[in-house]
């Protein structure tokens, strides 16, 4: 063992009693296969392939510490928000790990849906949590998982009912920070939607103050007959910290998947995303935009498997690096042999506004059915010079040209963004994003 | 209001204008003709600032100020317009939205008052009615989908917002049918006035016959070798270039 898994052994040791379910045999067993599992395994270097452009920094050099009660009890400002509360099905709100019921809104909840804590489900139904937490097993679990697998303290469980479409979005709050020494977070998030049932999730990821902590959360969605999520993300974590993301989807037969991820902050960020269309008719859009400045590091990866004949998948990435800002984009298309009909669509577009900025995009497709289309493209390039010109003859100052082409730039994947209301609250982060936004008027967010 | 003195300018090391003179008065409409290749679009570009032409001999004043001091857009907002020759399509901003804030990016430079929405649109209706352009073409990304007509339509109605002193129109009449020529001309002609002034680049005749010119050029490798009247335009129609070098490329 080398010191880094030494370390999360005897932590995991320490701090076990603490930890949520602690009195239970069969998620104590799940702990030690996580732990087992990540000492196999080790932190991922770049040595490995998936990780080949993203370097994870030394944790054992912060002296990074679990969450604590009191961690829940920081002052909140303000909770970011898509929608009005009564416009919501639910709203859950946590500080540091810790569901703050003050801020949340999980009463009058429609019949057939269950949502809450992961650690209240633990109390109130612990084997829906044992029966949905899935089995670590020893070769294709990521380390991040494994990880989380062994330290889970927090996270939400979701459970829609079959034939149960849920009109209004559920916004899912997660802020942090604000703590004397940095967090470790690992949330463990389960969403379950049944047969013919529709759920749509928004969730916000913010700092609560500029400082560090790191966020492992690992979701895991599971999509029956006919289910339909909308899965909406706006990662805007404070400037120094890290924010790892892996979600596991199955979509059953049928089934549709929509996620769109919006990532602005956080020093390093890693959305990993392993998507499985099991069911015949299965389709599912990943997409989302990022916008990185300074030094940050966004890295997107998504795995797509086609199990079964005739599921599509769509998938367009698009970011802006600025500074030495650097992002990563890794998309693997995988069609099994039985996935005839298969319709696979992947774009990633990246631009650079700055000399130093760097980008590394590494399309994958793995076809071992026949009859298949699977098309790709990435592209990295600067801002149309031409374009910049034209404005400019017009009068527009070059500040705001610029800004104008960057917006232009990321309309296209903007647009994958199903909810009309969600895609203008996302397209107003990308206005206040861009440099000097000051010069756009209101009526900006209109086009 | 514009005076080129002996202007030398090189693309990438190679001098594609060699020694320009024009002096266009407030009121003139003038226009320059020429082959293929002889420099017409370079001067175009010169004078509304695009980068990438290095000067190497010459001035171009504008109102007695030393024009190639000044950014696209500071020229842009002291009257200088430029219709391109090939619009750029800008998927994702609006047209509204992008002549707005070609607009009161204009006032602002000028220390004008910014016009609010409201003013904007009534100002906007006046002329997208004259130039038969349909509230369609202004909701949709700027000439994103747009055939060559409504491109050359939608820069003369830039143009009409803007208002300039002075206007450029590089090659405005290719790709326009018959009817689209005419509302384009008309548009132009509107601009005409004691004030203001237009340069014409062309390599046809025909939107000479709409746009009736003062004064006709002919630049011919990096130079203008003949200047004339209106007639000047007929007898190029009819010649062609061959005596200005054109058989040279």
């Amino acid at each position: 063992m080398d010191k880094i898994t030494n370390l999360f052994t005897e932590k995991l040791a320490e701090t076990r009693k603490f930890l949520p379910g602690s009195n239970l045999g069969w998620l104590n067993l799940s702990r030690d296969a996580g732990i087992q599992d990540f000492s196999r395994s080790g932190m991922p270097t770049q040595r490995w392939e998936s990780w080949k452009y993203t370097r994870l920094p030394d944790i054992s050099k912060d002296s990074f510490r679990c969450i604590e009660k009191q961690d829940g009890e920081k002052e909140v400002v303000s909770v970011p928000s898509l929608f009005k509360l009564a416009d919501l099905e639910a709203k859950l709100v946590f500080v540091n790990g810790f569901l703050r019921s003050d801020l949340s809104k999980l009463e009058k909840l429609s019949d057939g849906v269950r949502i809450g804590t992961v650690v209240d489900m633990l109390q109130s139904d612990p084997s829906f949590v044992q029966k949905h937490l899935p089995k670590t097993s020893k070769e294709k679990v990521s380390p991040l998982v494994s990880l989380n697998a062994a330290f889970w303290e927090t996270g939400i469980v979701l459970h829609v009912r079959p034939g149960l479409k849920l009109k209004k979005p559920i916004e899912i709050v997660h802020l942090s920070g604000m703590t004397n020494k940095p967090l470790m977070r690992h949330s463990r998030n389960i969403m379950i939607i049944e047969s013919g049932s529709e759920a749509t999730i928004i969730e916000h990821h913010g700092g609560l103050s500029a400082g560090k902590y790191l966020t492992n959360a690992v979701t895991d969605i599971e999509l029956s007959n006919s289910a339909t999520m909308r899965h909406y993300t706006i990662q805007a974590e404070s400037r120094d910290s890290v924010h790892l993301a892996t979600s596991n989807v199955n979509v059953g037969k049928d089934g549709k998947y929509h996620s769109f991820g919006l990532s602005m902050g956080a020093a390093l960020s890693r959305c990993e995303t392993n998507l499985r269309l099991i069911g015949q008719g299965a389709g599912c859009g990943v997409s989302g935009v990022y916008m990185m400045r300074g030094r940050e590091h966004c890295d997107n990866t998504t795995v797509i498997e086609h199990i079964a004949a005739n599921t599509t998948s769509r998938e367009v990435f698009k970011g802006v690096l600025d500074d030495e800002a650097r992002g990563v984009f890794q998309g693997r298309i995988i069609v099994h042999k039985n996935a005839q009909k298969t319709d696979g669509y992947q774009l990633s577009k990246a631009l650079l506004i700055s000399d130093g900025a760097e980008m590394n995009a590494k399309p994958e497709l793995e076809i071992y059915a026949d009859d298949v289309k699977c098309s790709h493209g990435a592209t990295t390039g600067q801002l149309d010079q031409v374009a910049l010109f034209y404005l400019r003859s017009r009068g527009i100052p070059e500040a705001l040209a610029r800004n104008l082409l960057i917006q232009s730039f990321l309309a296209e994947a903007l647009d994958e963004v199903g909810d009309l209301e969600v895609r203008d609250a996302m397209l107003n982060h990308v206005i206040h994003w861009l440099p000097a936004h000051c010069y756009l008027a209101d009526e900006w967010k209109d086009s | 209001m514009l005076k080129i003195k002996n202007l030398h300018a090189t693309v990438d090391g190679k001098e594609i204008l060699k020694g320009v003179n024009l002096t266009i008065n407030a009121g003139e409409c003038h226009a320059i003709m020429g082959p293929n290749g002889s420099g017409k679009s370079t001067l175009s570009y010169i004078i509304s600032g695009r980068d990438g032409y290095e000067i190497s001999e010459g001035e171009i004043l504008y109102e007695g100020k030393d024009l190639c001091a000044l950014k696209p857009e500071e020229r842009a907002a002291e009257g200088v317009f430029l219709a391109f020759q090939y619009p750029v399509e800008i998927p994702g901003v609006l047209n509204t939205t992008f002549l707005k804030e070609a607009v009161n990016s204009g006032r602002r430079y000028r220390g004008e008052e910014e016009l609010d929405a409201l003013e904007f649109i009534k100002v906007l209706r006046l002329k997208t009615k004259e130039l038969g352009i349909s509230d369609e073409m202004l909701k949709r990304a700027v000439n994103v989908g747009f055939s060559g007509g409504e491109k050359k339509r939608n820069e003369i109605l830039q143009m009409a917002i803007l208002n300039p002193k002075l206007a450029v129109l590089d090659e405005t009449d290719s790709g326009l049918d018959i009817d689209a020529l005419k509302v384009v001309s008309d548009g132009v002609n509107q601009l005409r006035s004691p004030d203001k002034a237009i340069l014409v680049i062309t390599h046809y005749q025909r939107l000479l016959d709409h746009i009736i010119p003062d004064y006709v050029h002919v630049l011919a490798e990096g130079k203008i070798c003949r200047s004339g009247g209106k007639e000047l335009a007929s007898e190029l129609e009819k010649n062609g270039y061959a005596e200005y070098g054109a058989a040279a490329e």
